[in-house]
This record gives C-alpha cells, sequence and structure tokens, in this order.
C-alpha cells in the first residue's frame, strides 16, 4: 500500500528555531530519509519551501485566477511530504510517529489511489 | 462538577471492570454489557441530583444495567441468544436489594479477552476496554493505529468472545500456566506502551503504566500462588522505579547505565525484590521471572554501586532457552560487552550480534541499531558507527532519545 506522509508545521516557529535546534532537526530528517531508504519504503520525498513563495492558481468557470500565497491561510503549513510502500497503514502510522516533524508539528497520513 | 457527577465519576472509575465483568460473564456479551453500563451512568446522572446518591451506587448501577440488559434481550426475542441471556440475569436479579457484595470477576474477564481464540494484537487493547473503560481513540493512540481501525477491531474482538462461545471462567489448574501467560503478556503490553511512550511525561497523565500495575495487583492477589503473576508485577514494578531517573532536569534522555540510583523509587524496589523473591520460593521459574532478575540485577547497583554483568548474561542465557526473542538476544549481547568491558568487550558483543539473522525484521527495529552503534564506538570503528548512529536516529520516535543519540554521534564523529 502507497501512503503519502504530510508533514504539516508552523513555519514562523520553524524558520525562528535557534541554530543549534535547527541544525539538529535536519540532521535528524537526513537520518529519518536515509532509515526509509535502507528499509525500502521510501519511494519520493521533497522538502517545500515556504508559503510565503507560493501561488495559487484558480480557474472557476474557465476564467483564471492567479494569486500569491498558498491556497488557504492555516495555522499550520505544508513543509514536506514523503511517498512510502509499505504493508499496511499501521506500519505507515509507526514511520509517521519515527518522523522528526512529530515533534512540533502534525504528520497527515493519506492513503495513495491506486 | 456536582457532588452528584463526583460520585458517579468516582464509581465508574473503581467499579467499571468489576461491573462489566460481572454482566459479561453471564451474558458473553462484553458490548452489551458496556452499553447497558453506559445507560445506567447517563440514568444515574439523570436521577440521583433528585432522589440523592444511593447507599450502594455500585449495585444501583448494576441493577439498573441489567434491567437495560433484560429489556435489550427480550426486544430480540426471535433470536436464540435472548433466551439465555433473559434466564442467566434473572437468576439474580432478585438479590439486588443494594446490599449484595458484587463479586470480582475481572480476572474471569481478562481470560476471556486473552483468550487463545482471540488475535493476539487485539488481546491488550480488548482488556483496556472492557476491564478499564478506555476508549477506542485513547487505545488507539496507545498502541499507534488508526481509531476507525482499533474501533473495528474492538467491536470484531467482542463478537468472537459472545459467538464463539470463549469462557468467562478461569482455567483448571493444569490449563491455568499457558493461559494465565496470555494475561500476563496483554497486561505487560499495557505496562510496556506506557513506559515506551515519547516524552514519559504524557504516559503519567495517559496512565497507561499505573494501569498495567493496578492490573498486575488484581492478578497477584486472585492467582498468588502463580509465581509468574508475581514476577510480572516485580518487573514492572523495578521499571516503575526507575522511569523519573530516566529524564535529567532538563527533561534529556539518561540511559540506564549513567542514571543516579539515588533517584530510583525505593520503595517500588523493595515491594519488588520481596514478591520476586515469594515466586523464586515456588520453584517453577519463567520468562516474567527472569526478566524481573535482570532488573533486580540492575537495581542491586544502588546498594553495591557496581553492576554484576556476568549475572546478568546467565539470566539473559536463560531467557534466551524459555523464549527466544530479538529483543533478549541484543540485551545479551551489549551485556556481554559490559561483562568483559573496553574494546575487547566490544568485539564480543558486536560478534553476538553479527550471529543474529538479518533478516527484514532488522532493518527498521530501533535497538538493533542504538546497540550496534554504541558497541562499535566503543570499538573504536567510527565509520560504521556514524552510519549506525545514523539509522537509529531516523528509526527513533522519541524526541529526546533522538537527541540523546545525536549527542552520542557527535561524540563520535569528531
Amino acid at each position: 500500500m502507497k501512503y503519502l506522509l504530510l508533514n504539516y508545521m508552523n513555519e514562523t516557529t520553524m524558520l525562528s528555531l535557534p541554530k543549534e535546534d535547527a541544525g539538529r532537526m535536519h540532521a535528524a530528517y537526513m537520518a529519518y530519509v536515509d532509515a526509509m531508504n535502507k528499509a525500502g519504503v521510501l519511494l519520493a520525498n521533497h522538502g517545500l519551501r515556504p508559503t510565503s513563495e507560493a501561488t495559487t492558481v484558480r480557474a472557476p468557470g474557465g476564467k483564471q485566477t492567479v494569486l500569491d500565497g498558498p491556497f488557504a491561510e492555516t495555522k499550520e503549513q505544508l513543509g514536506g511530504y514523503f511517498l512510502i510502500e509499505v504493508a499496511d497503514l499501521d506500519a505507515a502510522l509507526s514511520w509517521a510517529a519515527r518522523c522528526p516533524g512529530a515533534e512540533l508539528g502534525a504528520i497527515e497520513v493519506r492513503p495513495v489511489w491506486g | 462538577m456536582g457532588i452528584v457527577a463526583k460520585t458517579a465519576e468516582a464509581v465508574a472509575r473503581a467499579s467499571y471492570g468489576k461491573l462489566v465483568a460481572f454482566l459479561a460473564a453471564r451474558t458473553r456479551d462484553v458490548a452489551g454489557a458496556e452499553d447497558a453500563l453506559s445507560e445506567a451512568f447517563a440514568a444515574a446522572l439523570a436521577d440521583w441530583p433528585q432522589s440523592g446518591i444511593p447507599r450502594s451506587p455500585e449495585a444501583w448501577l448494576l441493577t439498573v444495567a441489567r434491567r437495560k440488559l433484560i429489556d435489550t434481550a427480550r426486544r430480540r426475542r426471535t433470536s436464540d441468544e435472548a433466551a439465555p441471556t433473559l434466564a442467566l440475569l434473572a437468576d439474580e436479579l432478585d438479590e439486588g436489594d443494594g446490599r449484595m457484595e458484587i463479586p470480582d470477576e475481572r480476572l474471569r474477564l481478562m481470560f476471556a479477552c486473552a483468550h487463545p481464540a482471540i488475535d493476539a494484537g487485539v488481546r491488550a487493547p480488548l482488556i483496556l476496554q472492557a476491564v478499564l473503560g478506555f476508549d477506542a481513540p485513547r487505545i488507539a493512540s496507545a498502541f499507534l493505529v488508526a481509531p476507525a481501525t482499533m474501533s473495528q477491531r474492538l467491536v470484531r474482538a467482542k463478537n468472537r468472545l459472545r459467538q464463539a462461545g470463549i469462557p468467562f471462567h478461569i482455567p483448571e489448574r493444569d490449563e491455568l500456566a499457558p493461559r494465565l501467560e496470555a494475561v500476563l503478556e496483554a497486561i505487560y503490553a499495557v505496562y510496556a506502551e506506557g513506559w515506551a511512550d515519547p516524552a514519559g511525561t504524557h504516559a503519567r497523565s495517559r496512565g497507561l503504566a499505573e494501569e498495567g500495575i493496578a492490573l498486575g495487583r488484581v492478578v497477584v492477589a486472585l492467582v498468588s500462588e502463580e509465581p509468574e503473576a508475581l514476577g510480572l508485577l516485580a518487573l514492572m514494578l523495578h521499571a516503575e522505579a526507575r522511569r523519573d531517573a530516566r529524564r535529567d532536569r532538563r527533561g534529556e534522555f539518561v540511559p540506564l547505565d549513567f542514571q543516579d540510583p539515588a533517584r530510583w523509587d525505593a520503595a517500588l524496589i523493595d515491594e519488588a525484590e520481596t514478591l520476586l523473591f515469594a515466586a523464586s520460593r515456588m520453584g517453577r521459574p519463567g520468562r516474567f521471572q527472569l526478566e524481573a532478575a535482570v532488573q533486580s540485577a540492575h537495581a542491586a547497583r544502588r546498594l553495591t554501586g557496581a553492576t554484576d554483568w556476568d549475572a546478568i548474561v546467565q539470566l539473559y542465557d536463560a531467557l534466551l532457552a524459555h523464549m527466544p526473542s530479538i529483543v533478549v538476544a541484543i540485551n545479551r549481547a551489549v551485556a556481554l560487552a559490559q561483562r568483559l568491558g573496553g574494546s575487547e568487550g566490544a568485539a564480543e558483543g558486536l560478534a553476538a550480534l553479527d550471529a543474529l539473522q538479518h533478516g527484514r525484521e532488522l532493518a527498521d527495529y530501533q535497538p538493533y541499531w542504538a546497540a550496534r552503534a554504541a558497541l562499535l564506538a566503543r570499538a573504536g570503528n567510527a565509520t560504521e558507527a556514524i552510519e549506525a548512529y545514523r539509522r537509529a536516529i531516523g528509526l527513533e520516535s522519541d524526541p529526546a532519545v533522538r537527541r540523546f543519540l545525536q549527542t552520542e554521534l557527535a561524540r563520535v564523529a569528531t
């Protein structure tokens, strides 16, 4: 089964982490990705630049609008994702719990179609 | 909260398992017993403010819950299940004049929940719900399972209890030991979830460790001549004694070997030692007694100032013979390294780790990589130690332990 782990976090909190904590968090993410690769479960992953750099496109009734910013203002923002392939939801949840981002934010686990 | 709500809540906390056990033992219908009981609690909240808190709130709740069960059974009179339910409940209804002593049948309920016909993975969650009244989302969080999935598993298990005709009784002597093992394992799983809880502090508020110990006490009180029941309680008390010492003042992780014995809870250790001694006199060793003995050997450091690693290795050897498991094998490898000490000891420990099957199960097994990393570091193999530390860090879900491993990694890398 494929699952997408969506890593939500408060961007302001993340960007204002003391340098030492930020470094440790970064290293923890690298180790996490490494462990997923070694366990053979990781299909793809990326970190996202802040939502301040986002652009949102809509075309209601064919009429295009382009707006600066994310699709919605939320307290926590999507900061990255991990696409994994594991046996079941239980296994996906245990990988989500290991994500360093779970300490400061939330990991949404979504089954993928197909 | 008013006095009525407070009383109802206190009775709910103290008597929930007892009342479910009493009702379900007669109907084999745990879900039905839970429903009837929750209706009885709702009735209490409506009735008690007017008519006052009854002399025996427990008996009052039981009487109301039984009536609800009988009503439900009458409504499905057509079904075959209804007749025995009605008969069983009606038998005793007349005795319920409010002065009856309600027998403690929680152990019977636990034996039913831990029956071999119930999937092993759902036994501990089922006990948490049926005996302690935990709701599915709380159990799901403890066992890291989706709440919807946990609800389904619990419903399925309760249906199986009812339909498969699983008996609510304490097994006869000759079949008691193997069945008791399943009960004890489920209780230990409850405790271990509380113990392994990230941050440790959450475990206290969630109280799983305390509930595990409380269940252990119930079992010891009811089968005090079973040494493994005593062994499990001793094991949990030893672990509990060290709970606070696992974190320093800043909330950082402190591994066992670096803990200050002065921070261990002496009263809990003494209680554990008394239980273990009583168990050992019964002359029937087992898995929980051996594990408690390992913890007892660690606890001895508070008196002797040193750890008897030779004794610990021997206990792990005995445990491996008794119950081969990857956890025990890893702990034994670490104990081997400690016994000899230095880089020679580390090499012996690493050899023992290498001898384990390098199957897929180790690829995401954190304790293996953490043990391996520490031994590699001590053996002076920095390159492989760094690699193993990274694996352990990536697989760890407790932030405090993750930070500890990162500090260890930094030490090796420089």
